[in-house]
């Protein structure tokens, strides 16, 4: 054990790993918060086709050329999950089928961009790193952990301010409305923040893998806890042991950051339906 | 001046027409019953004064100081909500949001009104209690309780007793009968035309004939049409 825990405290040493923990750790607690919020509404899925979208935008701009890269997805990432929540009853194509329908056409899309423009000699190790972020997050530099901090403490602090209103407008939004409540534009706070969450993920999951970080932490909190105070608290908790968790292991162990995340994420999710059937006996 | 008049109204989406020539007025302690055949533009006509939708033509106009939001709403149950993890209390405070404007916190005065109206409903030792634990007829308190939270003037009720069982749906015909008498005026939506006949002061039948006026007026005129019989045996 303690032969163990020298062996990490040795990895500490190093920059990256101390990024690449406080990264992992922050961008878990933000998408644990927001996606009870998506589970609830019904958006389990939206996170799976905005990180299709930010893949689709990330190989247009290795394409063009851009060295920051985030001009483009960002922006790209933004606006795609605002006309994706706003699929409401009205539009002619139905929610689950808009969100299939971008998300596979990005996929491809950037896929055959990437093939086509690539200059790297190494095409489909490109790729299997944007979709499981294998490596990049390992790889960032001290402007990335600022700028990921900063925006992490934006997300934080905007759903802690507007928790009330998030509450009353996935659990009734006709009702928010009716009593003046602006419910359109608490929706379009949701989902930029989802889009700036889901372009952050990618550096730690990849663009295959986000979903999870978004689902895996509020369903767990959903077997466990009944209010929604609880279930937020405790799936932002919950989140950023499994990423701490599953770091430490993908360091130790030379696993993949991204799926060893995900993995801890489905044990915990596991164990929380486990003491739920109990509890609930 | 009316608590709210509806003039000329005209609803309707996508431009096709549900209903023309809607005109009534509700004045502070009213009981109005909407009543119609499913699909004649009832919830359409709720959402309309509610402002969730606008009017093809016509308009809604409220008096005596009545914001619009401040009309306290009992919407149907939405399939989000019957797995939804949140706590009595959860729930009834956000009823208070209307008033926050962009504050994020609920101050004590909104905590409090909270505390009253769960008590008004008669569901205290309801408050810690997860939402969708509660049988059908426990959720309607609740979500009246939050209706009361953001009005203490008006109240709009969507089927508020469809699914419930008949000692149930009595009791709360009954408890929404004593706000009535407390001085919140009521709308209702509702397919139950003898307990329309039993609570309400004003009628409005809405469908092919259009029919607005008091009680008395309505069972007079016999336009009850499509329940009428049912209706008038049991009275």
């Amino acid at each position: 054990m303690s032969e163990m825990l020298s062996e990490i405290a040795h990895y500490f040493e190093y920059p990256f790993v101390r990024y690449a923990m406080i990264v992992g750790v922050l961008i878990a607690l933000c998408s644990s918060l927001l996606g009870v919020t998506l589970v609830l509404k019904r958006f389990s899925f939206i996170g799976d086709g905005l990180s299709h979208v930010a893949f689709g935008a990330l190989a247009v701009a290795a394409a063009v050329g851009l060295t920051d890269e985030m001009i483009i997805v960002l922006p790209v990432t933004v606006i795609s999950a605002v006309l994706l929540l706003r699929t409401g009853k009205n539009t002619k194509i139905k929610g689950d089928a808009a969100i299939a329908m971008i998300s596979v056409g990005a996929l491809a899309l950037g896929y055959l961009v990437m093939n086509v423009f690539s200059t790297s000699s190494n095409v489909s190790g490109d790729v299997c790193s944007t979709l499981f972020g294998s490596t990049s997050i390992l790889t960032l530099s001290r402007a990335e952990v600022w700028l990921c901090a900063a925006l992490s403490a934006i997300v934080i602090l905007l759903f802690i301010l507007f928790y009330n209103k998030i509450f009353a407008v996935t659990f009734d939004e006709s009702f928010a409305r009716a009593t003046g409540v602006r419910a359109g534009a608490y929706n379009l706070l949701i989902a930029v923040i989802t889009a700036v969450i889901i372009v952050l993920a990618m550096n730690l999951v990849g663009s295959l893998l986000i979903s999870a970080l978004v689902i895996f932490p509020a369903l767990s909190a959903m077997r466990l806890f009944k209010s929604f105070r609880p279930v937020v608290i405790f799936s932002a908790a919950i989140s950023v042991i499994c990423a701490a968790a599953g770091i430490l292991i993908s360091v130790l162990a030379g696993t993949p950051v991204g799926s060893t995340v995900v993995a801890a994420d489905i044990v915990a999710f596991g164990i929380c339906c486990i003491l739920g059937a109990v509890r609930s006996r | 001046m009316a608590l709210l008049t509806a003039h000329n109204l005209k609803l309707g989406y996508e431009g096709k027409t549900v209903v023309d020539g809607l005109k009534f007025t509700v004045n502070s302690g009213d009981y109005l019953c909407i009543v119609g055949e499913n699909g004649s533009g009832k919830t359409t006509l709720m959402k309309t004064i509610l402002h969730l939708n606008t009017p093809l033509s016509g308009k809604i106009e409220t008096g005596e100081g009545l914001k619009s939001s401040e009309i306290g709403y009992l919407p149907q149950q939405t399939e989000v909500q019957r797995d939804f993890p949140a706590s009595v209390w959860e729930i009834v405070l956000s009823g208070n949001l209307g008033h926050c404007g962009l504050r994020p916190f609920y101050t004590k005065k909104e905590k409090a009104a909270a505390k009253d109206s769960i008590e008004k409903m008669g569901i205290t030792e309801l408050s810690k209690r997860c939402y969708r634990e509660l049988s059908g007829g426990q959720q309607q308190r609740v979500l009246l309780a939050r209706a009361l939270c953001a009005t203490t003037k008006m109240l709009l009720l969507d089927e508020p007793v469809s699914g419930l069982d008949p000692s149930v749906t009595a009791e709360m015909y009954d408890l929404i009968y004593k706000l009535n008498k407390d001085g919140i005026t009521v709308i209702m939506i509702s397919h139950d035309i003898d307990a329309a006949l039993k609570y309400a002061t004003h009628i409005l039948q809405i469908g092919k004939d259009i029919f607005f006026g008091t009680r008395d007026e309505y069972l007079k005129s016999g336009a009850p049409g499509l329940f009428s019989q049912k209706g008038e045996e049991k009275l």
